[in-house]
Formats: structure tokens, C-alpha cells, sequence
């Protein structure tokens, strides 16, 4: 139960997270310089959005979730769950970020999500 | 064309940071946490006394450092490639995942846990051979 609820929390917060940096990220507009100074400077540009630090403090409660998750499975089975979050992002996506998801992606997260439901079963 | 090989070449690029940083910094929390315990019953005080061996563990830090290079490589990309592209394609590293786990840590993996690690490759795979991009290009910074 308690991995299920850890799952669930963590699963929701990282998705959620990840949108948000993505969402910031867009704003920010693609990367061409790779120097440091420059890269520095673009790491500065996006801590000042806003969407940013909303990113970081979901996925900074999906990070607890995982470390809570850690103290008492494998981390060959955490790891793995933790795909469930495809189907969410995917999902995500399509909706808010307005990606068009065409019908081979979705073919693929569905099947990662059978993989995913496998490795729950070898669940000791 | 040339320009298309690079965008290509940079997306893989940074995908393989990705897949290789990410699973190292799981074992490395995976480590620390098994060393740090699990909580019994989530009393305040008990919590309180987790959080303080999460901080002072070497290998939590050694496994942030890891995620945070990881989390770098996973920004940049995500300025020219769709998040619904890049988030899959990384998930490569479920397996290294899985080898790290057992080469470093030990743990004792099942078949079927190592066909359901397959199978998410599998979907990887699929989801692996879609454009990177699918919206409009934003000016670049």
C-alpha cells in the first residue's frame, strides 16, 4: 500500500514538475552556445521564471517521494514504476504544452506501461 | 542537411548524459537510503532523525551531484527537443538502471523483473523512432 501511495505522489509531482521546467524552458528559447560563461548566464536567464521554481519545488517533493521509496525496495524496482510517469507526461504534454503526440508515441508509452506493470509483479 | 545531422547529433548526445547520470544517481540515493533505513512510523521525530542521516550520507550527496549533472543535460535538451520525445528516449536508462543495480549494489533481479525491464526498453524503442520536434521552432537564446 505504502508503495503504491509513494508511487502515486511521486508520479503526479515529477510529471508536474517536469511541465513546468519544460514550459520555462520554451520561454527561454532554444540553446546555441555550449561555453560555460554562457551557459551560466542561461542558467541564471531561467531560474528568473517564474515556472522554473514552481518545476522545482514539485519535482523536489517527487525527489523525497523516491528517496522514501529507496529505504524500503530495490532500486532495480523503483526505478523502473517510476516509468509510469511516460503515460503521465505523454498525457501532460498533449494538453498542456499542446505537443502533438502522434498515434506511434502513444503506441510506444503504452507499452512501457506494460513493462511497467510487469516489474510491479516481480514485486517480492 | 548538415544542420539536421548536428541537431540529431547533440540530441543523442545529450540523451546518453541523460541515461548514463540518471541511473548512477538512483544506485548512489539506492545505496544511501538502504544505509539510512526506513521509518517505522512516520513520527516527527523519526522523520526529523532520517532527514538529519539523508544529509550527513556521502553517497545521497555523490548521487545528487549525479542527478543534478543529469538534470542539466535534461534542461538543455529540452530547449530544441519536445518534451515527449526526450522524457521516453531517456528511459534507457531504466536498464543501465537495472545493470547498476546488480553490479554495484548486488541486488538479486528476477527473470521477470528483467523482461519487464525489456519490455519498457521495447517501448523506448518505438516511442525512439518519432520526430524530436512536433511544434513550432522558438528564437534561439
Amino acid at each position: 500500500m505504502r508503495e503504491f501511495l509513494f508511487l502515486t505522489l511521486l508520479v503526479i509531482s515529477g510529471t508536474g514538475g517536469e511541465l513546468c521546467v519544460t514550459h520555462a524552458m520554451k520561454k527561454i528559447g532554444e540553446v546555441h552556445d555550449f561555453r560555460p560563461l554562457a551557459l551560466v548566464k542561461f542558467m541564471l536567464r531561467a531560474l528568473r521564471v517564474g515556472w522554473m521554481w514552481l518545476g522545482i519545488a514539485m519535482m523536489a517533493l517527487a525527489f523525497f517521494s523516491l528517496l522514501a521509496m529507496l529505504s524500503f525496495e530495490n532500486v532495480s524496482f523503483v526505478v523502473p514504476v517510476t516509468a509510469l510517469s511516460y503515460a503521465a507526461g505523454a498525457l501532460g504534454a498533449a494538453i498542456f504544452l499542446r505537443e502533438r503526440i502522434s498515434a506511434q508515441r502513444w503506441f510506444g508509452v503504452a507499452i512501457v506501461c506494460v513493462g511497467v506493470t510487469i516489474v510491479w509483479l516481480s514485486r517480492r | 542537411m548538415k544542420e539536421a545531422a548536428g541537431f540529431h547529433f547533440k540530441t543523442y548526445l545529450l540523451i546518453a548524459f541523460i541515461a548514463f547520470f540518471a541511473p548512477l544517481g538512483n544506485v548512489l540515493l539506492g545505496k544511501g537510503m538502504h544505509n539510512v533505513g526506513s521509518a517505522k512510523n512516520w513520527a516527527p521525530r523519526e522523520v526529523l532523525h532520517i532527514l538529519g542521516s539523508i544529509v550527513a550520507s556521502g553517497y545521497i550527496w555523490l548521487g545528487i551531484a549525479s542527478l543534478l549533472t543529469f538534470f542539466v543535460a535534461y534542461m538543455l535538451v529540452l530547449t530544441w527537443a519536445d518534451y515527449s520525445y526526450v522524457q521516453p528516449s531517456s528511459s534507457f536508462a531504466y536498464a543501465v538502471t537495472g545493470v547498476l543495480s546488480y553490479f554495484l549494489l548486488g541486488e538479486t533481479i528476477s527473470p521477470l523483473r528483467w523482461l519487464g525491464i525489456a519490455v519498457i526498453c521495447l517501448g523506448v524503442f518505438v516511442v525512439g523512432r518519432t520526430p524530436p520536434r512536433t511544434t513550432e521552432r522558438l528564437p534561439a537564446a
